[in-house]
């Protein structure tokens, strides 16, 4: 193999110089025009008539609500689909059980189903027509175009996100490790809270990461349920919607534009816990 | 229901024993949770469309509009999965084979459809691609934004990671060895890619292919944006979808919801044959 280096030119088992080039050249290209452009053109818009006006677009009551509301359904959404993270992944991860594998895919369906589907099944289930409306109308429960749908088809969406980071974790983490706390005497608790949790908090950390990024900008399902009711149950892409509509761009953008930015935090957090700790993809231990 | 099943199961050893606590509690919260919040809702759904009968639920299919709408929405999301099939190969290449500056930014920046809202993307693309935007006066006499290309372009937007992140794993995985013994015996390079590891590659690229699809034809936010959203021309069927809910027909929003369900029920199905069948050739899915 040494040898064989000193006498050619190139590597035969690889591309010659000037085709890596062109190759990386195309890819640049592909994503300069579909990645890094709309990117560029949200903070652009944002800022089109200075820091002045962005900054009056971001203050104005129904910007605020609206990050409110968002803010209130993603602390309410994430820590429900934590907590059944955990559950899913222990159940799955730590037992052999008879339909396992479909259990899994069940897990797994909201992210093939159109948002839009996921808002529309709940404004079956809660609105006039439907069984369930008139009994809640007649206690005075709102759930559809109230803040209960919102979280209702938030939580919808982003379900599958942490149960999908930590299966596959603990799985390859098998069970020694919580046998050996148990015949050592520690109780279930103790087991997941000293021996479990330590094991998969970085691949957790990460699946509420993307849980979150989802939950803050979720349009479609929520659009369905929500009755864009402005300062009321408009949420922060709602919100951009409705600017955006009533071509007030420079608003639309600037609140756009704290979206983008919660995706670039996720995406750097997520970068750093991917090499740092090899969270997410390599699944690996600690 | 669920829950009940798995009760009356457990008499004949559902579990293989363990010592390991928490099996009833966590499974069972996990399907209740699971029952109340995905399959409940889904049921719901599909019992209103079972409601309508079979003619009924033809009569709104076979609406012009209807029918033009899920051509639509499966026409382009089509379109940009084979555009991010050779894109998306490419660029999982460069990622994994080529060292340049910044690569990891890069491979950072390919999650950005994932973790970006879809309503910031649709509007940032509807600026850009609009006839007086930064890309689309470019092409000026030429629309891209409120023409189904417009969807096309948002649809590759949204399809790009499924691809890469599906591709990228497989490809670090390939043993240079390979490679190395088909140079060995003559191969040229180009021959070498497309012979020995393209068919190794296949599995990944279509289930990436299968993830981009169904992801394109359910994707709503990015889309309306920069569509135009002209009925019979650009208006895709999760619009329609919603637009049937904003008259109050239920009915139609619920017949055109349980087809493009049904669908993507036999997306699953087929991205899980392919794995399996991948599994079972080389050993990797």
């Amino acid at each position: 193999m040494s040898n064989n280096r000193r006498i050619s030119f190139r590597n035969p088992a690889d591309e010659s110089f000037s085709t890596k080039l062109v190759l990386v050249c195309l890819s640049l290209v592909f994503l300069g025009f579909f990645l890094f452009l709309p990117l560029v053109v949200v903070f652009v818009e944002a800022f089109r008539k200075g820091g002045e006006a962005y900054y009056e677009a971001l203050a104005e009551p129904d910007a605020w609500a609206a990050i409110r509301l968002t803010l209130t359904v993603a602390a309410i959404a994430v820590p429900l689909n934590l907590i059944f993270g955990l559950a899913a992944s222990w159940a799955i991860a730590k037992f052999e059980f008879k339909g396992k594998a479909f259990l899994i895919t069940l897990i797994d369906l909201p992210f093939s189903i159109s948002p839009v589907i996921s808002g529309l099944v709940y404004v079956l289930l809660f609105g006039t027509g439907s069984l369930l409306g008139p009994w809640l109308k007649s206690y005075g429960i709102e759930i559809l175009f109230a803040v209960p749908g919102i979280v209702l088809a938030t939580v919808f969406v982003t379900f599958p996100f942490v149960a999908r980071e930590l299966i596959p974790l603990m799985q390859d983490q098998g069970t020694g490790d919580e046998e050996a706390a148990l015949s050592l005497g520690a109780s279930g608790w103790q087991t997941f809270w000293y021996v479990t949790l330590p094991n998969i908090k970085w691949g957790l950390l990460y699946g509420v990461l993307l849980c979150n990024a989802r939950a803050m900008g979720e349009f479609g399902a929520v659009s369905v349920v929500s009755g864009r009711i402005r300062g009321l149950t408009n949420t922060m892409p709602l919100h951009v919607e409705i600017l955006y509509n009533e071509y007030n761009m420079v608003a639309a953008f600037a609140v756009a534009s704290l979206l983008a930015l919660l995706a670039l935090v996720t995406l750097a957090l997520k970068t750093f816990l991917e090499l740092r700790f090899g969270a997410g993809n390599a699944g690996g231990r600690h | 229901m669920t829950a009940s099943a798995t009760a009356s199961k457990a008499g004949w050893r559902l579990k293989q024993p363990s010592i390991i606590p928490g099996f009833g509690l966590t499974l069972g919260f996990s399907l209740a949770y699971l029952s109340l919040i995905i399959l409940i809702p889904i049921a719901g759904l599909l019992w209103r469309t079972a409601e309508l009968g079979w003619s009924g639920f033809f009569a709104i299919l076979s609406d012009e509009r209807t029918i033009r709408a899920l051509y639509i929405s499966f026409g382009t999301a089509f379109i940009a999965a084979l555009v991010n099939v050779i894109f998306g190969t490419l660029l999982a290449w460069v990622l994994t084979r080529y060292r340049f500056p910044g690569r990891r930014l890069i491979d950072a920046m390919v999650d950005l459809p994932f973790a970006l809202p879809t309503a910031v993307a649709g509007i940032a693309f509807a600026s850009l691609y609009a006839p007086n935007g930064w890309i689309g006066s470019l092409f000026m006499p030429f629309r891209i934004a409120f023409t189904p290309i417009g969807i096309v372009i948002a649809l590759i937007f949204i399809g790009l990671p499924f691809v890469v992140r599906t591709v990228q794993p497989i490809m670090e995985e390939i043993d240079k060895e390979v490679e190395e013994a088909a140079a060995t015996l003559g191969a040229n390079r180009f021959q070498t890619i497309f012979n020995v590891l393209l068919p190794g590659l296949t599995p990944a690229i279509l289930t990436g292919f299968a993830l981009a699809f169904a992801r394109g034809v359910g994707e709503y936010g990015s889309v309306i944006f920069i569509a135009g959203n002209i009925p019979y021309v650009s208006e895709i069927a999760p619009l329609l979808i919603v637009i049937r809910l904003e008259e109050f027909n239920y009915a139609g929003a619920t017949a055109i919801a349980t087809i493009m369900l049904l669908i993507s029920f036999a997306m699953l199905l087929v991205i899980n044959l392919i794995q399996a069948w991948s599994r079972k050739r080389y050993g990797n899915a």
